[in-house]
């Protein structure tokens, strides 16, 4: 079975974010493969690892984002494709769910794609809908457990007042959360294939997508969110009653409660 | 200039989500601006009521989708009627609450209509007759504003809690309108469902109290004997400790959270975390008992109106963002604190 899994690089969820000339900087923090992308990559694996096939991660991004593809090629993915091109500069999730589709559709006879829940950068979790839309294949988001039924799935998903099970036939796009599986680290083995690796490069032309492209939103502005000035303001006292009550009395007094 | 706006109302086993009338009151916010229409669409079979419930919200008009095989909700025949209704009615603007659902309803109308969508907003604005959109990136650590100016319909879910939900006025006039939209067959079938075992509504909670790690540590605590292996001793106190959250939350009326440390040390299911990969709440009260405060946790509930923490640790990061704190040990703040508000709450 041929299966895709795509993947960003973001920076890591620990980082300092300021504002640098109306952009995001992150500062020497570590740019990291997404971190719900992860999940993607070891289902994506576990999935070829219990019917065979191929495991292809693909992204889209600039140069330093074939680092993300590493750790994915590291832990086991058997290829990996960057799409890059100036074009996608200053893209929104419109474009980059058409260059994924096309990129899916060059590889040809795919059979599933996996995303993962949403960016840690952008957080919009929109693009494995998005992408699977332009496929013209369903999607399934949120999978917590999947199984295989002779050309067809059944998923476990999450859902906001539960858990749903879908059936679906494929090819099918899948976005994953956290409860569906533990990823693996990357083995010495696989540290030292990746770093081989060639990741060959995709332009905008090579996947049928050329002329200018303009996004349709874009970030006029960013700003830190307003620190609050209002001080902590500690409630003390001699017992845990006392203190209790000057917490109650406190938050009565503001209409907190 | 007069601008269409279509609210999407979101509803699962029959009942309408509460944040589908925060995406109204957002709609009439706007309305004020630009004297236009506001219109409600629902979706689904036999959800007349949902309909007029709507229209006591403050919907002009409903769209009403009744087919059968629209039962239950799948994004793709959804986006296809949605992405009809909106060609048709030539809509200005369309809101949504940020559910699951809605929010990947909205990202494939989105790619059907060519139009920019913004996820997850959590302020409006008109500017230059254009709707400007604030939203959190970086988990929080950020906003940034999201323009399309040439985008129709401009597209937006909105953050729970965020906008003003409002209250319904039962004699509120309006008219419902069957509307006939062709769709796919749904490719996917849904064959069952497990109601989440906790049954809070964080997303929705005015007031949400949360445990986390420190919630297991009291060393007075003695496990009952017949508990031998230490990670289950641990998370028996956990349990004790929590229960002293659960107390205080029925007082306050109050959804119980959790950090990732309490959820991942298997003290809590996975349902009732918040933060970055958990679920991000805006109550007017969040009360974080032995939670640090880690950036991923914050990233879920800094949005929160106020803030009480209550830490052993006086220089836990949770204190800069709490506007009250109490330096203590949660397991003797928490029964008295909950005694003192039942009495003077008048529980
Ligand atoms: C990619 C990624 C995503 C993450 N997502 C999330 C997320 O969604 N949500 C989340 O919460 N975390 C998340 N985390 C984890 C986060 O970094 C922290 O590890 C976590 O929030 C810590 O939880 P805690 O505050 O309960 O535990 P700790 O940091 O261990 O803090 C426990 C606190 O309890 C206090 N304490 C101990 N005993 C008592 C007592 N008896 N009385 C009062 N106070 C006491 C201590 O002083 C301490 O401050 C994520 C991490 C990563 C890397
Ligand atoms: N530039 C990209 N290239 C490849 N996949 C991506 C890219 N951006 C996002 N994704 C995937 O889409 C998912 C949802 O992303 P988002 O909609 O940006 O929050 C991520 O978890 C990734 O699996």
């Amino acid at each position: 079975m041929n299966i895709v899994v795509c993947v960003k690089q973001t920076p890591d969820t620990a980082a300092t974010i300021s504002i640098e000339e109306g952009k995001a900087t992150w500062g020497d923090a570590p740019l990291v493969l997404n971190p719900w992308d992860e999940y993607a990559v070891e289902q994506a694996i576990l999935t070829r690892e219990e019917l065979g096939g191929k495991v292809t991660a693909l992204s889209l991004g600039p140069e330093e984002a074939r680092e993300a593809l590493k750790l994915a090629l590291a832990m086991g993915c058997d290829e990996a494709i960057l799409i890059n091109d100036p074009l996608f500069e200053s893209a929104d999730t419109l474009i980059v769910s058409r260059a994924l589709a096309a990129g899916i559709m060059k590889l040809g006879e795919v059979e599933l794609v996996f995303f993962g829940r949403a960016s840690v950068d952008s957080d919009s979790g929109v693009l494995g809908s998005q992408t699977a839309r332009r496929l013209g294949w369903p999607s399934i988001s949120w999978a917590a457990a999947i199984s295989h039924h002779e050309g067809a799935i059944e998923v476990e998903r999450m859902i906001d007042e539960g858990r749903q099970v879908v059936r679906s036939s494929l090819p099918a796009v899948i976005s994953v959360v956290k409860e569906i599986n533990e990823p693996r680290y990357p083995s010495f083995m696989g540290i030292r294939k990746a770093s081989k690796a060639e990741i060959p490069t995709w332009s905008a032309e090579s996947i049928g997508i050329d002329g200018s492209l303009s996004p349709a939103v874009t970030w006029p502005e960013m700003f830190a969110p307003q620190v609050k000035s209002a001080e902590c303001e500690f409630i003390a006292g001699q017992s845990a009653q006392e203190i209790a009550e000057g917490l109650a009395d406190r938050l009565i007094a503001e209409k907190v409660i | 200039m007069a601008k269409s706006i279509l609210v999407y109302v979101d509803h699962f086993d029959g009942k309408a989500l509460p944040a589908s009338w925060e995406a109204l009151g957002a709609a009439q916010q706007l309305n004020q601006k630009f004297a236009g229409e506001i219109t409600a669409v629902v979706v689904g079979h036999q959800k007349r009521e949902i309909a007029e419930q709507a229209i006591a919200h403050g919907a002009q008009r409903v769209f009403l989708v009744d087919k059968e095989g629209l039962n239950h909700f799948r994004p793709e025949p959804y986006a296809s009627v949605l992405s009809q209704i909106l060609r048709d009615s030539e809509a200005d603007i369309f809101l949504s609450p940020n559910t699951g659902r809605a929010r990947e309803l909205a990202a494939m109308v989105a790619v059907d209509l060519e139009t920019g969508l913004s996820p997850d907003v959590i302020q409006l604005v008109l500017e230059d007759g254009v709707v400007s959109a604030t939203r959190p990136i970086y988990a929080g650590k950020l906003f940034v504003k999201v323009r399309c100016a040439d985008c129709t319909p401009q597209m937006f879910t909105l953050r729970g809690r965020a906008f003003p939900k409002q209250e319904p006025a039962p004699d509120a006039e309006g008219k419902i309108e069957l509307v006939e939209v062709a769709f796919p067959e749904p490719v996917t079938h849904v064959i069952g469902y497990k109601e989440s075992e906790s049954g809070v509504s964080l997303s929705d909670a005015a007031v949400v109290v949360s445990g986390g790690r420190g919630v297991s540590n009291n060393p007075k605590l003695i496990a009952p004997q017949d508990i031998t292996d230490e990670k289950e001793k641990e998370i028996w106190r956990a349990q004790q400790g929590f229960k002293l959250i659960q107390d205080l939350a029925r007082v306050l009326d109050a959804a119980v959270g959790a950090s990732r440390a309490a959820v991942d040390a298997g003290y809590v299911p996975y349902a009732h975390q918040v933060g970055q990969t958990g679920k991000v709440v805006s109550p007017d009260l969040y009360i974080a008992c032995g939670i640090s405060g880690a950036i991923q946790h914050l990233a879920g509930m800094r949005t929160a109106k106020t803030i009480v923490a209550i830490n052993k640790d006086v220089n836990a990061p949770i204190f800069k963002l709490a506007r009250f704190g109490v330096v203590g040990d949660l397991f003797e703040i928490l029964p008295e604190l909950t005694e003192v508000l039942r009495s003077k709450l008048g529980k």
